[in-house]
């Protein structure tokens, strides 16, 4: 008996290694807030993030014709212990190699310093943009194809003091994303030399927002930027502002840009401008096009796609699926020198990179990764004409 | 002029929303003070009957809009609001019929009552979002503003301008016509003679031939009527949304208790109380500051005594000193 126990374990421990030295049974962990908050982003972004690893899969190209599997974990966006506790599942029983994820700033910093880190796995985030992620001691192994708040707070700078304005209010929505957006287009516009008035904060889901929009309207300036949400406090410090005469025009960043504000506000938000994620590329459109059962043109789908790509590739050109191997080959297959990388050529990219050769991985989001391994951004500049949202440039 | 600027800037973000905010709590609170000095027990299901007859008046609201049914320049709510009070009404009811019944007749005492009503908080709170939903209704038509802030400025030359919405006049206007009529009620009718009768003391009500059956279906009828006037002038200034009536019980709460838990008039008074409280506390009078004073006193700094984000800390910490010194609210309510 202990004979036959023994030559089972000799045999599976055989049978393991001889797997893992040429094609082997990948598994990725798709970690995104599945309920929650932004389960409605999720539906388009998790399935973007299966798009590529399907893509890679069939090819067969990924070292030596491994296959790939999407393991699906859920974030849930604002329970970091729920989602400290299904990245923990992810790595120890379901040993997958790499993370696509998590969506939210709260719950991917819980997930990264708590899991993640101590387990030495790679996490890619395509929606995580709290500016506090930027520095957090992540031992190399966290990066994110979408940008930090604090790019965009110096767009929204630009954007402004490129309309001749120099003095702003500020209101943000209290939680990490607001404060963080907030903070950084204050730091990002006094350096630019303009003067924030005030920067408040105001509580999502209130119905009187008197209070804030007289003391926003006492502080004064010529334009007030509104960092919060279009269908919550955004939209009541917005009407309130409109029907006391304290502001006539609104800055709105991402979190502000929708059809439904105009549609709710009517003609009185004319005039107003902002910026949100996005890009003309080409690789957007080849996704949508590519795109089957899902929306790729939702926010955060292109950067879930080429958050997924980018890990395959990275494992591709470092030869192996150990995390702490091919974390240093993400930047590389990310940037230029080498081959553009379009949504759809991941096989010829796998093939370039088997040969030795360089690639620039475009993908879907324009992918520039910059700093500590974060999307270098791209947004796309809207003004409010006639009561609907209408592009006025890239920047 | 520069005194006339300064009223002007007072009284568009100060003055006017607090009175119609102040308004509308004073109306709740009403609704909570005359059930706890009635009936005798905290009802915590009211910010949630607010919900549920503001929803019955949008849905009416909704069909005769489908239907063409105007008022012109008001909204046409005010002519759903009867149907909204008598949906609610019969809702409160059968509340009472099925719950709080149960507990009169073993004369529970009034935490078991509280308890119930949370519990039928949470039930009429899953019936309104399974009817309507969770999200933003928006039921308001006719003209919004009676003066545009842009029009007074015109008008007067100033250079600040004040703004009061249709909304927030007949806001005002129905807040004095209800509360003449329930005081009118209240002391003149032999209902309302009654009511108070068997507020002050149960027993001796009875033995005096009180029917205690109809002065509970009428205080039922007049709280669910309060609730949806209130619940429906807040839905129509501001917005509609479950979760933030759901909220609206603080303040309500606050300013019934601020007045004295039991008495309608420090209702009203307490209603006022909060709202003036909460946004005076939190407004910058910088501008206010600079019309006021010699051009070269102006001040730098917001003049801002506490940040908004405390605008919620206020009321409560009026509420705190009220029961410190006048446990009993400040016009002497029953108290518990």
């Amino acid at each position: 008996m202990k004979k036959l126990l023994l030559s089972t374990a000799v045999a599976v421990g055989l049978g393991t290694t001889a797997v893992s030295a040429s094609a082997e049974e990948i598994k990725l962990g798709v970690f995104l807030g599945l309920t929650g908050p932004i389960e409605s982003l999720v539906a388009n972004m998790a399935p973007a993030a299966e798009a590529a690893i399907a893509e890679v899969s069939a090819s067969g190209l990924l070292l030596d014709g491994s296959t790939v599997t999407a393991v699906r974990a859920d974030t849930t966006c604002i329970d970091a212990a729920a989602a400290t506790a299904a990245i923990e599942r992810l790595i120890t029983s379901d040993k997958v190699a790499g993370v696509v994820g998590g969506d939210c700033s709260g719950v991917t910093t819980a997930a990264l310093t708590n899991v993640a880190l101590p387990n030495g796995m790679v996490m890619i985030s395509p929606s995580a943009t709290s500016p506090a992620l930027s520095t957090v001691e992540d031992n190399g192994l966290f990066f994110r194809t979408a940008p930090s708040d604090a790019r965009q707070g110096v767009v929204m700078t630009d954007i402004i003091m490129d309309r001749d304005i120099k003095e702003v209010a500020v209101t943000y929505t209290n939680n990490d994303y607001g404060k963080g957006l907030a903070d950084a287009f204050q730091t990002a516009f006094e350096a630019a030399g303009g003067t924030v008035t005030i920067s408040a904060s105001h509580e999502d889901g209130k119905a009187d927002y008197a209070a804030e929009v007289g003391a926003l309207a006492a502080a004064g300036g010529e334009v007030l930027v509104v960092a919060g949400y279009l269908d919550q406090g955004g939209k009541g410090i917005i009407q309130g502002s409109l029907d006391t005469g304290a502001f006539d025009t609104f800055v709105l960043p991402d979190g502000m840009v929708g059809d439904s504000l105009p549609e709710a506000i009517g003609s009185d938000l004319d005039g107003s401008f902002g910026q949100v994620p996005g890009t003309d590329s080409p690789g957007a459109g080849k996704l949508v096009e590519m795109a089957e059962g899902y929306d790729a043109s939702s926010p955060f789908a292109a950067e879930s796609y080429d958050a997924a790509a980018l890990i395959m590739l990275a494992m591709q050109a470092a030869g192996s699926t150990d995390p702490e191997m091919y974390k240093g080959k993400v930047m590389d297959v990310a940037n230029a020198p080498g081959e553009q990388i379009l949504p759809g050529e991941l096989a010829k990219g796998l093939e370039i990179l088997a040969a030795g050769g360089d690639i620039d991985y475009v993908g879907a989001s324009n992918v520039e990764l910059i700093g500590a391994g974060e999307s270098a951004g791209n947004y796309r500049e809207i003004e409010i004409k006639d009561a609907a949202l209408s592009t006025v440039g890239y920047r | 002029m520069e005194i006339l600027n300064a009223l002007a800037l007072l009284s568009n973000y100060v003055f006017v929303p607090a009175i119609a905010y102040g308004s509308q709590l004073a109306l709740g609170a009403l609704g909570v003070t005359l059930v706890f000095g009635i009936l005798r027990f905290s009802n915590f299901a009211h910010g949630d009957t607010m919900a549920f007859g503001t929803m019955v008046t949008i849905l009416f609201t909704w069909w005769f809009q489908s239907m063409g049914i105007n008022l012109g320049p008001l909204p046409t709510a005010l002519l759903a609001l009867p149907f909204g009070i008598a949906f609610c009404a019969l809702f409160v009811l059968a509340s009472d019929r099925l719950v709080y019944r149960f507990y009169r007749a073993k004369r529970a005492d009034p935490v078991i009552y509280l308890i119930a009503s949370v519990g039928v908080m949470f039930v009429t709170n899953g019936i309104v979002r399974f009817i309507i939903g969770p999200d933003d209704q928006n039921f308001a038509d006719g003209e919004r503003f009676i003066i545009k802030a842009r029009e007074f400025k015109k008008m007067t030359g100033l250079s600040e301008g004040i703004s009061i919405k249709v909304s927030q006049g007949i806001t005002v206007v129905t807040m004095i016509i209800v509360v003449t009529a329930l005081f009118w009620f209240l002391n003149k009718t032999r209902s309302g003679k009654s009511m108070r009768a068997y507020s002050d003391n149960e027993d001796l009500a009875l033995l005096s031939g009180i029917n205690p059956d109809r002065v509970v279906a009428i205080t039922w009828i007049i709280a669910a009527a309060l609730a949806t006037i209130a619940g429906t002038l807040y839905g129509l200034d501001k917005s509609y949304k479950p979760f933030t009536y759901f909220q609206l019980l603080l303040p309500i709460f606050a300013s019934a208790i601020v007045g004295g838990l039991g008495n309608p008039l420090g209702a009203i008074a307490g209603g006022f109380v909060i709202a003036f409280s909460e946004i005076m506390v939190t407004y910058a009078y910088k501008k206010f500051a600079a019309y006021m004073v010699p051009g070269d006193w102006k001040p730098d700094g917001l003049m801002q005594l506490l940040s908004t984000d405390y605008k919620f800390a206020v009321s409560f910490i009026i509420l705190l000193l009220v029961l410190l010194v006048r446990p009993n609210g400040i016009f002497r309510g029953t108290g518990t």
